[in-house]
């Protein structure tokens, strides 16, 4: 799987709060939910957000509350994939689980800048950064996990295993 | 090598004789408990296309987040969750007003030591004050769960913390935890089972240990587990005849760290604007004008709590510039609280007492802050716009430190307030 996108960079613990505040819970259309990620802290996010740019956060992405649609807005408002130097576990599996790419790296996390090209070749483990040359090899993901993002998420990957 | 406490439950769980931290696993579920966010569950349910939840009995469904119903697309949905625990025959369910799911669960005797439980929320880690693996998961791990009772783990190092000392007077469970988040940091336990010991630990009633496993979720644990003793064993002897297994870490388990704490000369401790773990003691930040005060939640809503802030404004009055907030984490509590004249204290002393539930932790409803407004909270996170506004700031502090400060309008030492 070949991610392509822009270095969309953020700092540490990044909470589900402010992927997705609380008053926006009960909108059950993907799009409307993606209209208003990130809007606390950065009002401007979706609009200068690019359909395939790749967040890259610090530490302790996703800190906080076990509410999906904080992974599922970031999916649904096109984000190619997330970089952070770690991730609280509970967004760690929504993300997955709603085939939203994760990648655990601090070396990368911590070079790469706001705005730089990335390609990320997930499962030869690698993530180039075109803008300034660099390359970082980073940990295979389970065979398990990878092929859940391969199916879209685990409701697809689910409903494939129901059908055989 | 011995095993943790966390590597015991899963290989229980996975049938295996022995499983290490890093490990991946596929789990049988004791337990499923999930709360308004069950709409979005059964709808992922309904789309994966199994007609019937594996095992009805070991679902739990609690509304607490939005109760009574705030606007009328709630309403939609617990309707919706209704007719679905009833299509599903799932009877663990408890209508608005019961109180805050995991409150209600132990109380109801769902929670046993030893056991493996998810929900959908994040301080299922409350569980693990009874010496259960609790964890939170989201809804589609959920709706995975209902399809077939089993989910995959990857098994978490531990993290051992000893704490000693003794409280002074106001300092309780709540400023211990938060204490130690303050030294940790909000990610210093991520994906890490945590253990507690020492006799700090040993001497805190069911209450204050719930205040610790569930508090705990903020400095990233997956679980954080208590070793169950004699007083675990005689509250859930007392709410269930189940049997059940206390588990215990082997001598020879290996920890990726020790922590030791002796929080003997600590005061109460406040979560300032607007991180958990950025605790400073009370006296770093007495004096800063509040408009809002809230008594409760999952974390400290429960009847020792209540019991402080009673004791604190007793035959008071609040500040006139100050909205004080009290909600009882449970229908059970809420009725032992009037007994013993609590409810008549705050309401006299000018609180406003709201039902059982979630409350304004996740500033849907029953008390949402305007913008520039400050409270002082007994909730478990303080997150920008957590609780309403994004420029209103939220301070954690325990139930005694809610109290004193709703008295004087401002952040103060419970020990400043009482003679």
């Amino acid at each position: 799987m070949i991610i392509e996108g822009r270095a969309i960079k953020y700092g540490d613990d990044i909470n589900t709060d402010i992927i997705i505040p609380g008053r926006y819970l009960l909108l059950t259309n993907p799009e409307e939910l993606a209209a208003h990620a990130m809007e606390d802290l950065d009002p401007e996010f979706i609009k200068k957000f690019k359909k395939g740019d790749i967040i890259v956060g610090g530490k302790n992405f996703g800190c906080g509350s076990s509410r999906e649609q904080a992974a599922m807005c970031l999916k649904y408002a096109g984000v190619g994939a997330i970089i952070a130097k770690s991730f609280a576990r509970i967004f760690y599996r929504n993300a997955i689980n709603q085939g939203l790419p994760i990648i655990e790296s601090s070396e990368a996390a911590g070079a790469i800048k706001n705005m730089d090209e990335l390609e990320i070749d997930l499962y030869a483990t690698t993530i180039r950064d075109k803008t300034k040359n660099l390359q970082f090899k980073i940990q295979p993901l389970p065979l398990f996990i990878q092929e859940i993002l391969d199916d879209g998420g685990l409701i697809y990957n689910l409903k494939k295993k129901l059908r055989h | 090598m011995g095993q943790t406490i966390s590597e015991k439950i899963f290989a229980k769980h996975s049938g295996q004789k022995k499983v290490y931290a890093g490990e991946f696993v596929d789990a049988d579920i004791d337990l499923a408990m999930s709360h308004d966010n069950t709409v979005l569950v059964s709808t992922i349910f309904n789309e994966i296309g199994v007609k019937k939840v594996w095992n009805p009995d070991k679902i739990v469904v609690v509304l607490d987040h939005r109760t009574p119903a705030n606007t009328s697309k709630t309403a939609e949905n617990h309707k919706i969750i209704r007719e679905f625990i009833n299509e599903q025959n799932i009877t663990n369910f408890f209508d608005i007003g019961e109180g805050i799911c995991h409150q209600v669960l132990p109380e109801n005797g769902f929670v046993c030591p030893g056991m493996l439980i998810v929900g959908s929320d994040s301080h299922t880690t409350t569980y693990g004050a009874f010496g259960a693996f609790g964890t939170g998961i989201g809804a589609t791990d959920m709706a995975a769960v209902w399809t077939k009772g089993k989910l995959w783990f990857k098994v978490p190092e531990t993290l051992r913390f000893n704490v000693s000392g003794t409280l002074s007077r106001y300092v309780s469970a709540k400023d211990v935890i938060l204490h130690i988040i303050g030294k940790i940091g909000a990610d210093g336990a991520n994906y890490k089972s945590c253990e507690f010991y020492g006799e700090r630990i040993e001497n805190m009633s069911i209450d204050g240990r719930m205040c610790i496993s569930n508090q705990a979720m903020e400095m990233g644990a997956k679980v954080a587990i208590i070793p169950p003793d004699k007083k675990t064993v005689d509250y859930v002897a007392s709410k269930t005849n189940a049997k059940f297994d206390v588990v215990y870490s082997d001598k020879d388990a290996e920890y990726e760290k020790i922590y030791s704490f002796d929080i003997t000369d600590i005061e109460p401790q406040i979560a300032c604007p607007d991180k958990v773990d950025n605790v400073k003691p009370v006296s770093d930040v007495a004096g800063t004008e509040i408009h809002q005060a809230v008594l409760g939640s999952c974390t400290n809503g429960r009847l020792e709590d209540l019991a402080v802030a009673a004791e604190i404004l007793k035959g008071k009055t609040i500040s006139k510039n100050v909205r004080m907030i009290i909600v009882p984490a449970s229908r059970l509590i809420y009725l032992k609280a009037i007994k013993k004249g609590y409810i008549q204290t705050f309401l006299s002393a000018g609180a406003t007492v709201v039902n059982p539930g979630c409350g304004p932790c996740l500033g849907l409803h029953q008390g949402v802050l305007a913008e520039g407004e400050v409270v002082i909270s007994s909730t478990n996170r303080n997150f920008k716009g957590r609780m309403g506004a994004p420029s209103a700031e939220i301070y954690l502090g325990s139930p005694a430190t809610v109290a004193a400060s709703s008295l004087k309008g401002e952040i103060t030492n419970p020990r400043d307030v009482i003679k």
